[in-house]
């Protein structure tokens, strides 16, 4: 079974708790395995970048340093966590100096960093390690009829890492695709959920999730697909706050793409963390338990 | 004696880490202030604040709300054709405002992240109900209760942990720490 070094973040202990089962969950069935890092710690998600830089490329650093000690990828399932651990790998590879700095912190944890091992996100496993093509074969229970807004927001593909495409991406509409689901195609699918602005400036926050959720109603959604905790709070357990702020009678269900994943895989919706959503996901799985009926 | 740096340079120098061109090249086309998904929250748009940052306009660049409702989606800094990283900009003029204890009064941004960096120091992990406290009594009473109802309803489905994560080797961590920055001694 090929292991990956997961990197849960803190939004994965609790308030994304969904998303961590589900990520085991359909890892596991298609044959990853999962290996939480040992103690790890905050990656200073973007607050901490706020104070000081040198501080929050340590504190990534150490995550990164006990994940080689295994020799496994890291992987990331929460963007603001993956875009912090692909950065500062990449300019602690650049900067030997500055390597050298955050080696000399590391070593009063026992840690050395060198910086051997890949970083991805956890959506980078399904569509780049393990291919469509796979989870495809592996799909029994094709989710017909279910249409889904893939939701990318940003960090998974911004800033530029190579030479991605940034402005259209579309590798997430293919894992959906191959769900046997139909992708929404919307206008606002990198556009910014406000990441921390719900805490520090909330009506900006809002509008801002307002018209990601406005766009993907106009296009007849039925689910939003997010692959970040970040995100599926925002979206989801704000979407009633939006609804006081302007007016509005949003009731759209936001799911990790795990978990949706994992229903097309056949996997019961208890053990892929559905049912702890403040918006009801039902109409979404009549498209999983249709099949289980016909037969 | 050395000249003292400007502002420009000093906003300048704390991008080392940015691999994006020199905020001087910016050729005030706008793209960053179309892209930007919060600008009309915005005291300045991104592109009147770097036209700022570039002119020394120290006191009126800190004392915008601007580089503070930036939300890091970078989408500025993919779309810049002069090849400027804004959202690192951001992050810079964010770091400077907290080193100098310099910002607007009211914003909810620097105390936040002061808090969140306290609260990693002590236990390693983030802890959303120790951060709450921290900014949501500045939003009037009718704010603070639709924030707890949300709340209500996420500890209904057992989404908030009743109790804060603990690293086991946090004193390492604080030790690592203390290598990067003072931390007041041992803890």
């Amino acid at each position: 079974m090929k292991q990956y070094a997961l990197y849960p973040g803190c939004s994965l202990e609790k308030i994304a708790q969904s998303y961590r089962v589900s990520a085991i969950e359909t890892s596991r069935a298609m044959g990853v395995e999962l290996k939480e890092i040992d103690d790890w710690n905050c990656c200073g998600a973007t607050a901490y970048f706020h104070v000081d830089e040198l501080l929050s490329y340590t504190l990534v650093a150490r995550n990164l340093a006990i994940a080689e000690k295994e020799n496994l990828d890291f992987v990331a399932p929460c963007s603001a966590c993956y875009k912090n651990a692909y950065f500062t790998k990449k300019y602690l590879n650049q900067d030997p100096e500055l390597a050298e700095h955050i080696n000399y912190a590391l070593e009063e944890d026992n840690l050395h960093f060198t910086g051997n091992i890949a970083v991805k996100h956890l959506i980078e496993v399904f569509v780049q390690d393990l291919g469509v093509e796979q989870i495809r074969d592996k799909v029994s229970n094709p989710l017909e009829g279910l249409r889904v807004a893939p939701y990318y927001g940003c960090q998974i593909v911004r800033p530029r890492k190579d030479h991605e495409d940034v402005e259209e991406p579309q590798f997430f509409e293919d894992l959906i695709s191959a769900m046997g689901a139909e992708p929404v195609d919307y206008p606002n699918k990198v556009r910014c959920c406000g990441g921390s602005l719900i805490i520090t400036s909330r009506v900006a926050a809002l509008s801002l999730v307002r018209v990601l959720l406005q766009s993907a109603v106009d296009s007849n959604a039925m689910v939003i697909a997010t692959a970040c905790p970040l995100c599926q709070v925002n979206l989801e357990c704000y979407q009633e706050q939006v609804n006081q702020e302007f007016g509005t009678e949003y009731s759209i269900p936001i799911l990790y793409f795990t978990q949706i994943l994992g229903l097309s895989l056949g996997i019961p919706a208890k053990r892929l963390g559905i049912g702890t959503e403040l918006v009801s996901t039902k109409e979404v799985l009549t498209y999983a338990q249709k099949k289980e009926n016909d037969l | 004696m050395a000249k003292k740096p400007t502002f420009s340079k000093e906003i300048a120098n704390l991008l080392y880490a940015s691999h994006g061109n020199p905020i001087v090249s910016c050729i005030q086309c706008g793209t960053c202030s179309g892209t930007c998904p919060v600008a009309e929250y915005m005291d300045h748009s991104p592109r009147r604040l770097i036209a700022m940052i570039n002119a020394d306009l120290k006191e009126e660049v800190l004392e915008s709300n601007t580089f503070w409702f930036c939300a890091s989606c970078y989408h500025c800094t993919v779309r810049c054709p002069s090849g400027i990283d804004i959202a690192e900009l951001m992050y810079a003029v964010k770091r400077y405002s907290i080193w100098k204890h310099q910002y607007k009064e009211g914003l909810v941004g620097p105390v936040f992240s002061e808090t969140f960096v306290k609260t990693i120091f002590r236990s390693g992990r983030s802890y959303e109900p120790i951060l709450a406290p921290s900014y949501i009594f500045s939003r009037g009473v009718r704010k603070m209760f639709e924030e707890a109802h949300t709340a209500t309803n996420l500890m209904l489905k057992g989404r908030i942990p009743v109790l804060p994560s603990r690293i086991e080797r946090i004193e390492n961590l604080q030790r690592v720490i203390g290598r990067i920055i003072p931390t007041g001694g041992s803890s």
